[in-house]
């Protein structure tokens, strides 16, 4: 019993700044149906595989552009291109000032607003037919070579966990918040998430 | 189904041409040979030949790759499995139930990792809501893009959903106090991984593994995907297999630098999650010839992702004037709405338009107005209404200016 009183408290508080945290609805948060598992912790490293731009999630490794030409030509070029603005699929390179003309060419030099993101995407999406086989080194040398081609970092910067949160993204600044509904009458207020 | 499309379309004429001249000539007799025997899993009428219109339709399919619901061809609000639009990134995965699962995990007090069944042993609902691509409709922002409604627009479908509601799944585990944001990530080969804001998770979202009173399909998600009710298509994470709670947007690569909307200055808007109110005359459309004058019933799909469709007016004289369309019941919120407008053609050139209204009181814009906004470089969430030309032969084209 004490043990269920104690948990009801704590599930009152944490629901009361989860209602300050989140404006949503919540009820105490205790587990009611008690299926499902606990999870170990090399099941969750190994599909835990998400970057943040603080850079969080990245392991350990590094890379250059230099390393990354390589693994540029060998992995990417089919579908990116020799010097990636080629194609046939995205173009990576180039693009920087487009975004107001009438062909903005978005990529990552041109776009992208982090370069955690590319590390991550890189990652888990990249070669597209064979994603998620590239070692952490190659990951950050072909993170560094794009962002070499695009101007962003030198031919033998080394980027690794702590350097490439670091990367500031020529586009860093580039995106606002949605500021819809942007026509006609304003519409009754309704209650949604703002962050 | 080995032979082409193409030659089963020049086969269903045919028979058209065929059925259309035996009506002319007399009723059908009624069959008196014995007919089919009973079978397993239903097919619809070997005469009925509408599919989705296929885009990089090639195996391995690359990065950008879709298929688009026939609306044009289809009844009521809920739009059949088999031809719900496909948008997927790399292709579907072949996931077995037995061994797929769902992990919680992050800013949680109890990682949980749920099987399929047990997922299906928890209080379910079902609930009907469309689902759109963000994309839609996007080749129309310079114009009249596309010849058809099917083609222009067919990256929206309506289904009934059945699965459980995610908070009921957050509980379980435990939210703490900085859980802010959820990353869903599916186990199609580019783990697609959207950040969802919790008070959305909390809301209305479902993990649903229900779709149509069947299990949900292989293309939509087959056999968990995250339902995230009026927010763009790509946010609802197909093949869903992992939840992570966080106390930050992950800036995955889809929310930053794919489906974001780019302004006439060269900002982009982020995080533009919901979907707007829209409506489509879907028959008559592009591509169909009236007979001649005398009366039609228009009809086409209204909806909305801040809630539920409250009217939608229809013009047959350019825009000039507008009548308030029937809504066919049930009206949902953030569901296709069929609605429908007796119109009687007089026979010469003119064009038909619909605009739909939703709860919040937002009317439907027209194009130019969302181009006064964002410019013509916005890619996505084009909501504008939608104009069909009729020429005084009674061919119906993209009228669009």
């Amino acid at each position: 019993m004490a043990t269920r009183n104690r948990r009801t408290l704590a599930g009152i508080v944490v629901a009361a700044v989860t209602l300050v945290a989140t404006t949503s609805r919540t009820v105490a948060q205790s587990p009611v149906f008690g299926l499902g598992r606990a999870p170990n912790a090399d099941e969750i490293k190994a599909i835990d595989i998400g970057v943040t731009p603080d850079g969080a999630g990245l392991p350990p490794g590094s890379g250059t552009a230099q390393a990354g030409k390589q693994v540029f030509d060998s992995r990417c070029v089919t579908c990116h291109g020799a010097t990636a603005r080629e194609g046939p699929q995205d173009v990576l390179v180039g693009g920087q000032g487009t975004l107001v003309s009438p062909k903005p060419l978005k990529t990552i030099g041109s776009y992208w607003p982090y370069a955690t993101t590319l590390w991550d995407y890189v990652n888990r999406a990249m070669p597209f037919d064979h994603p998620g086989t590239l070692p952490p080194n190659d990951v950050y040398a072909a993170t560094a070579y794009l962002l070499y081609l695009n101007g962003i970092v030198g031919e033998r910067d080394v980027l690794d966990q702590t350097t490439l949160p670091q990367v500031k993204m020529p586009n860093r600044n580039g995106f606002v918040m949605d500021t819809r509904p942007d026509t006609g009458p304003r519409p009754a207020p309704v209650r949604r998430s703002k962050r | 189904m080995n032979h082409s499309r193409r030659w089963f379309l020049g086969l269903g004429s045919v028979v058209s041409a065929a059925l259309v001249a035996c009506r002319k000539a007399a009723p059908a007799a009624p069959p008196s040979a014995i007919g089919a025997p009973v079978s397993g899993y239903g097919a619809r009428s070997h005469f009925e030949k509408t599919e989705r219109f296929l885009r990089n339709a090639v195996a391995p399919p690359p990065e950008a790759t879709s298929s688009r619901t026939p609306l044009h061809d289809t009844y009521g609000i809920i739009t059949p499995s088999s031809l719900h639009f496909e948008r997927h990134h790399a292709g579907v995965p072949d996931l077995d139930p037995a061994t797929h699962t769902l992990t919680i995990h992050g800013l949680v007090d109890r990682p949980l990792v749920f099987t399929v069944d047990e997922l299906k042993r928890l209080p379910s609902v079902s609930r009907i809501h469309f689902l759109e691509c963000s994309g839609n409709s996007a080749s129309e922002w310079k114009g009249g893009g596309e010849p058809t409604v099917q083609r222009a627009h067919g990256l929206t479908s309506c289904s009934e959903w059945t699965g459980v509601p995610l908070s009921t799944l957050l509980r379980e585990c435990g939210v703490q106090p900085k859980g802010t944001w959820l990353l869903a990530e599916g186990a199609d080969a580019c783990r697609l991984a959207r950040s969802i804001p919790m008070a959305k998770a909390m809301q209305d979202a479902l993990v649903v593994y229900g779709q149509n009173g069947e299990a949900i399909r292989p293309e939509q998600g087959y056999p968990l995907r995250l339902l995230l009710p009026g927010f763009e298509g790509n946010m609802n994470v197909k093949w869903l297999h992992r939840l992570k709670i966080m106390d930050q947007p992950a800036m995955t690569r889809w929310e930053t630098s794919k489906y974001t909307d780019l302004l006439a200055d060269g900002t982009a808007r982020q995080f533009t999650f919901d979907m707007d109110a829209k409506s489509l005359i879907t028959r008559p459309s592009g591509g169909d010839t009236l007979a001649g004058a005398g009366v039609y019933e228009l009809t086409g799909l209204a909806w909305s992702g801040r809630g539920a469709i409250t009217r939608v007016d229809v013009s047959t004289d350019g825009g000039v004037t507008w009548n308030r369309a029937t809504l066919q019941e049930p009206v949902l919120p953030r569901a296709h709405t069929r609605f429908t407008w007796s119109w009687r053609w007089d026979g010469r050139a003119t064009m038909l338009a619909s605009r739909a209204v939703d709860d919040t009181g937002y009317v439907q814009p027209a194009r130019a107005d969302l181009v006064a906004v964002r410019g013509l470089n916005s890619n996505y969430h084009n909501n504008a209404i939608q104009q069909w030309n009729v020429a005084a032969d009674g061919a119906i084209t993209n009228g669009n200016a």
